[in-house]
């Protein structure tokens, strides 16, 4: 490929924002290695952009000024619901945070391939971080072909919570382990009026929504999104088991009952949520729900376990995300800013107060095990998945979540019985996904 | 005789020199007051559409600098299957938002017109809904027609009608989204009421006296008169349609259950993509997928068609009112 003329970009860039384009031009910031670490009293001030908002803003500032016990001087200014379009926007113009907070991983594979957040190696080496203190999962999905532009805030994992109310009312005393299990389970805690319409979903199988996405269901199935020639892999007999599966829970409703039940109920992060309203019976969701339970849904008697799996060999695998922290491009203050990331990526009493504070899994092994962690029945079950080793986390691509989208949308077509060869379909979505990834040039 | 003609020339010359200079002022000062107006058209208008241009022919990642690739991101709309269904969901709406909002507007401007009382009532409860945040307009509709829980399926319940699942059915998405769209079309029915009451008496009086009816008056002089406000009308529905957003973002998430989620995980397109519409794919392509490049290239191609489309109705129009008016080839 050959550069744009430079006459015809002046000609374009001369009526104005020459800063527009600057930023997306500019030099490395890491040309003359990585920038000095302030002085102990030395005053600055450091920007960081997130995504939170609320109650949980507040716990992250806290955080955040607990970084003052080693630079007593220094100012932090902490931006809520600043999402990834606006980093971006942020870093094109030439201002952006000192540090930013990622609420999604899908992105990682665009910021590290891109340079929009640095390359935090230099960093790395030059103060003997040890990595390993990271969970394997979690490293994973701050990465990206080797490059690590991100490190962690806390993460994300999945499994099965179940009304123990509703099953023992179908006289069942333990979660189910396999998904032939969770099927059965799932038809006899389900309950139908007289008029055949559903009242209660033992399980609610329909993709894209709350938790049911393909990235999250995956590794219970044995589902990898690469084969080992680097290209998508979905046509392989795991997804297919997946999907066959949903499927068969969606025939099992009726497509357009299930549809219908599923219209009424309420959004993913309100009180009206299904699960909240006895309207489930179990589903798959992340650890937070345990705080979003206790708060809003205190009568809901609930018990928590691993997802079910195909195999029973794979049980205890699950599916882990969360927040990420970079150092952007044209970031003011880069030294302090890795300095504020390595604080709240590894120190522990940090990470274990934020852990409790908004109720996420601590990401270092250190916090994982640290006593003053606050963990109850239902939130060990999750800190027993970060622990195991078996997490996968999301699939990093230069693509965003375009990949994500394509797998998404061919579900929701099978559930709806649009799709009549289903090995042939997921070979399109390969295709559909490589092409992409090609066309990216990365 | 010289000296005659001298005085000749300077008789003529000076005058011709002072006009000259007046209106060198007089373009000077037009040209000045029409500055901001032109930097700010050069500024935000002209800059951004050829940048949009130079930059659909490169790969751009909006970080480093684009890299010139010809015409391949035009050629990967051919292979792109959400391009089309894009383009289709768009053309619905094209279609449909403009012919209900010109119908719907006229015919409730028209009513409206005919009241003998509470007009100043109903007019602003027609205009109220238009001031709606689109965010809100949408959220209230969606909650409205809820399967299940909401008021108007509760209330076609107790007639023993099943309602449509509205915005989680790919079939009564747009309808619903139309639904949304013409309830906040208040601001294009106080136009045509405004044109409407403008229309002359004197040729309704002179109609009626001719034995003209209420259909015949209202289709032989009031449609002729607003004529012009309603090609606006039209013009301003394709636009408000090619640009549809917000209320297809903000539908397509609430019927995942995803309203109260932002970022990435927020689900564009649901159910079954129907709710994605050009410029949702295009913003997906620039700002979710990192591909400015393509989403330029996309953008060029709606404003070519939108460009087109416009002026094409607009000269049809234009033909159209003149032949009404006796003009040649009437």
């Amino acid at each position: 490929m050959r550069k744009v003329p430079r006459a015809a970009l002046l000609c374009v860039a001369a009526a104005v924002s020459l800063s527009a384009c600057a930023a997306g031009a500019g030099k490395s910031d890491q040309s003359g290695g990585p920038a000095a670490a302030p002085g102990k009293d030395d005053q600055f001030s450091l920007t960081v952009w997130s995504n939170f908002s609320g109650r949980e803003q507040a716990e992250v500032t806290k955080a955040l000024e607990s970084f003052k016990e080693k630079y007593p001087n220094a100012e932090i200014k902490h931006e809520g619901s600043q999402d990834d379009d606006k980093i971006t926007a942020g870093i094109r113009s030439g201002n952006p945070p000192d540090v930013a907070l990622s609420f999604a991983t899908d992105n990682i594979g665009q910021f590290c391939s891109s340079g929009s957040f640095q390359d935090l190696k230099p960093y790395i080496e030059r103060d003997g971080v040890d990595l390993s203190q990271i969970t394997d999962a979690v490293r994973s999905y701050t990465e990206y072909k080797g490059t690590r532009c991100a490190m962690p805030l806390l993460s994300d994992v999945y499994g099965l919570y179940y009304n123990k109310d509703m099953l023992a009312a179908a006289g069942i005393s333990e979660p189910p382990k396999t998904t032939a299990e969770l099927l059965d389970y799932a038809k006899r805690t389900t309950k139908k009026a007289p008029d055949g319409s559903i009242e209660v979903a033992g399980f609610l199988p329909t993709m894209l929504f709350y938790a049911n996405r393909p990235p999250i269901w995956a590794p219970n199935f044995g589902a990898k999104w690469e084969g080992p020639d680097g290209k998508s892999s979905l046509a392989t007999p795991e997804w297919a088991e997946m999907l066959k599966f949903q499927k068969e829970l969606v025939d099992f409703y009726g497509y357009d009952n299930l549809e219908r039940f599923r219209a009424g109920l309420g959004q993913e992060y309100s009180a009206d949520h299904a699960f909240h309203q006895k309207k489930i019976a179990m589903m798959m969701d992340g650890e937070y729900r345990t705080a979003f339970l206790k708060d809003q849904a205190p009568d809901v008697r609930f018990g928590t376990a691993p997802f079910p799996t195909i195999k029973p060999e794979l049980y205890g695998v699950g599916f882990t995300t969360g927040t990420i922290m970079g150092v952007p491009k044209g970031a003011k203050n880069a030294g302090a800013a890795w300095e504020l990331v390595k604080h709240l990526s590894f120190d522990t009493e940090t990470i274990v107060d934020l852990a409790n504070g908004i109720k996420n899994i601590p990401s270092t092994k250190a916090a994982l095990a640290d006593p003053r962690l606050e963990v109850d029945e239902n939130f060990k079950t999750f800190i027993d998945l970060a622990q195991s080793g078996k997490l996968q986390g999301n699939p990093v691509t230069p693509i965003g979540d375009a990949h994500i989208k394509a797998i998404g949308d061919f579900a929701t077509s099978w559930q709806a019985g649009k799709v009549p060869d289903l090995m042939a379909g997921l070979a399109e979505v390969d295709k559909q996904v490589d092409d992409r990834i090609a066309k990216s040039g990365k | 005789m010289t000296a005659t003609l001298d005085r000749v020339d300077a008789a003529r010359t000076a005058p011709a020199r002072g006009r000259s200079r007046a209106r060198a002022r007089h373009r000077l000062t037009v040209l000045a007051l029409m500055a901001p107006a032109a930097v700010g058209f050069t500024v935000f208008f002209g800059y951004p559409l050829v940048a949009t241009v130079v930059f659909s022919f490169t790969d751009y990642d909006l970080i480093n600098p684009p890299e010139w690739v010809g015409f391949a991101n035009y050629a990967y709309m051919l292979r792109d299957e959400l391009f089309l269904t894009a383009v289709h969901n768009t053309l619905w709406f094209v279609v449909a938002l403009t012919v209900l909002r010109v119908v719907f507007a006229l015919g409730v401007a028209s009513v409206v017109a005919r009241l003998k009382s509470g007009v100043g009532l109903v007019r602003t409860l027609c205009y109220l809904p238009s001031l709606a945040p689109p965010v809100a307009a949408t959220l209230v509709f969606f909650l409205v027609l809820r399967p299940n829980e909401g008021p108007l399926d509760k209330l076609l319940g107790w007639f023993g009608v099943e309602s449509p699942l509205w915005f989680a059915d790919p079939a009564w998405s747009k309808p619903g989204i139309a639904a949304v769209m013409l309830w906040v079309s208040g601001d294009l029915m106080i136009i045509i009421l405004a044109a409407i009451l403008d229309v002359p008496q004197e040729q309704y009086e002179a109609a009626e006296l001719d034995g003209a009816g209420v259909v015949r008056r209202w289709w032989h002089i009031t449609l002729p008169t607003i004529s012009p406000v309603l090609l606006f009308g039209v013009v301003n529905s394709i636009i408000v349609a090619l640009q549809l957003f917000t209320q297809a973002v903000v539908a397509g998430s609430a019927a995942s259950g995803a309203a109260d989620i932002t970022g990435n995980t927020r689900y564009l397109g649901f159910p079954e993509n129907s709710t994605l519409t050009f410029p949702v794919w295009l913003y997906t392509q620039g700002f979710r997928y990192f591909d400015m490049g393509y989403a330029s290239a996309m953008a060029t191609v709606l404003f070519v068609i939108s460009f087109a489309a416009t002026a094409l109705l607009v000269q049809r129009m234009r033909k159209a009112t003149h032949q009404e008016e006796g003009g040649p080839g009437a």
